[in-house]
């Protein structure tokens, strides 16, 4: 049995009178990936915002790693490691500068920062790119210096808001293996998309249409013999 | 505590690497001011008389009046600056790298504004060794005594624009902090003309530039850097810097759901 990080009971966000997320539930594990599937326009990035305390839920509660966000969110935001759907590195600095500044945001010493980086660029194979002014690396590279970043402070959840738009392929290809990975190693990752094919027959899907989780299964349990690209129309009523 | 002064250091060097790497911010940072002194001051020189008042002991040129106000327009064009900055941040997504932090949100906020002295301090004291160049000089320790002052003006400028910044939804917008902030702030002060010349114009607006906070940044600065105690300004700076910082805080507040306008 995995140990549930991630614990969302009946969650509820309107923007006005435009209902965003309507009575969502789930649970993510350690050690799994869990896919956060929906079309756009279904509730991921908002869903996101208040995982990352950009907002406060009308109703419904949240905990990260055992810690309320309503209660004890400082507690929470330091055990998650959060790669954003906007790039939101400094073009101008180099990709350690970049990294030296969110370990300072998350109070870590320059000594302890160092060693972290270092673990960090290596898990994404980034420690020849460390020295390189981001401006200068490609979508992909910038993509998993994003990735090295969010697991500096060693966090026990791992969002990702589509942190494959924009990019090529094989960049898409590879930041979504190396999540894989990294949810192998026992991080509990939660991969917001609306691509099928960046979805793992043994990951965990969460079907999300109109602020509604539709579905919440192994993928291979959901599909059955079905692909998920039918599945997944099916669901929310898209032509097939 | 460590944890927390870490981030603060590292948010200021960021904002410094930033200037830094800006030469054509600090560039006009400089020209602004110089343009003001060299150029409109020489023209108005004629037009304005100016008695003797505290913190002056003789007749002094215009140049020299105008100089403090302009080291507060520098804080105040590098408070909204900053501001500026930080609506794009937010729009670019930096801003919730910042927020997502696990320190308290009015720290990161403080080191956002402290960040911004640093560099408005910076350029208001190349703006004075500029006019020292122009014979525009002072007492001695009335540099050294300015530079707390100027801490506390900057800060109060920051926190006014990082408040803006929690109100503006978008960039475009911004233009109307200038007609609306910038521009009333500054020419209903002290900065260019003493309050009596403005009562003889109009005892309101003579009024309003009594309650301008700006107008109390600007005699802050001028009386210290002539060494001479002015409570009342003081007092005037400290606590509009704190009803802005507060305000800004709480502009910034997860509950009021600034951060993004809409879902996804």
């Amino acid at each position: 049995m995995l140990e549930t990080a991630l614990d969302i009971q009946g969650l509820s966000y309107a923007y006005g009178a435009r209902q965003a997320l309507k009575d969502v539930s789930f649970t993510a594990a350690s050690g799994r990936f869990t896919a956060l599937l929906g079309p756009n326009g279904a509730g991921k990035s908002t869903l996101f915002s208040l995982l990352s305390c950009l907002f406060v839920p009308q109703t419904g509660t949240l905990r990260v790693a055992g810690n309320s966000l309503a209660t004890a969110p400082r507690a929470a935001l330091a055990r998650m490691g959060i790669v954003f759907q906007q790039p939101t590195l400094d073009l101008d600095l180099s990709v350690a500068r970049n990294l030296y500044y969110f370990a300072a945001l998350q109070g870590l010493s320059n000594r302890v920062a160092r060693a972290r980086i270092e673990e960090a660029l290596d898990r994404l194979d980034m420690r020849e790119r460390s020295d390189e002014i981001v401006r200068r690396l490609n979508g992909g590279h910038r993509r998993r210096a994003e990735l090295a970043r969010a697991l500096i402070h060693r966090p026990s959840v791992l969002l990702l808001d589509e942190p494959t738009v924009g990019l090529d392929a094989p960049s898409r290809r590879s930041i979504t293996d190396h999540a894989h990975e990294l949810a192998a190693q026992g991080l509990c990752v939660l991969w917001a998309t609306h691509l099928v094919d960046e979805v793992a027959p043994s990951d965990q899907v969460l079907v999300l249409h109109q602020g509604r989780v539709l579905a919440d299964d192994r993928c291979d349990n959901l599909c059955g013999a079905d692909s998920l690209a039918h599945r997944f129309q099916a669901l929310i009523g898209a032509p097939g | 505590m460590k944890g927390a002064l870490i981030a603060l250091l590292a948010i200021i060097e960021r904002e410094v690497l930033r200037f830094v790497s800006q030469r054509g911010r600090f560039l006009s940072a400089l020209v602004r001011p110089l343009v003001w002194l060299l150029i409109f001051a020489a023209g108005f020189r004629a037009a304005l008389g100016l008695s003797i008042m505290p913190p002056y002991q003789t007749y002094i040129t215009y140049e020299i009046y105008i100089v403090p106000g302009l080291c507060a327009m520098v804080q105040l064009f590098n408070g909204m600056q900053s501001s500026l900055s930080l609506v794009y941040d937010r729009e670019m997504g930096s801003m919730r790298l910042l927020l997502t932090s696990p320190l308290p949100r009015w720290w990161l906020l403080m080191s956002k504004i402290l960040a911004g002295v640093v560099v408005s301090v910076v350029q208001v004291y190349a703006f004075l060794a500029i006019a020292a160049c122009f014979g525009i000089v002072f007492p001695v320790f009335g540099y050294l005594a300015v530079l707390p002052v100027l801490v506390l003006t900057g800060f109060m400028l920051g926190a006014l624009g990082l408040l803006l910044s929690s109100t503006i939804k978008q960039l475009e917008n911004f233009a109307g902090v200038m007609n609306f902030v910038i521009f009333p702030m500054f020419f209903l002060s002290t900065a260019l003309y003493p309050l009596w010349k403005m009562a003889e114009a109009s005892p309101l607006l003579r009024q309003i530039c009594a309650l301008n906070p700006f107008t109390h940044a600007v005699e802050l600065i001028r009386f210290t850097l002539y060494l001479t105690p002015n409570l009342l300004a003081g007092v005037w700076v400290m606590l509009a810097a704190l009803v802005f910082f507060g305000a800004a805080v709480w502009g910034y507040d997860p509950a009021r759901g600034m951060m993004t306008k809409r879902g996804g």
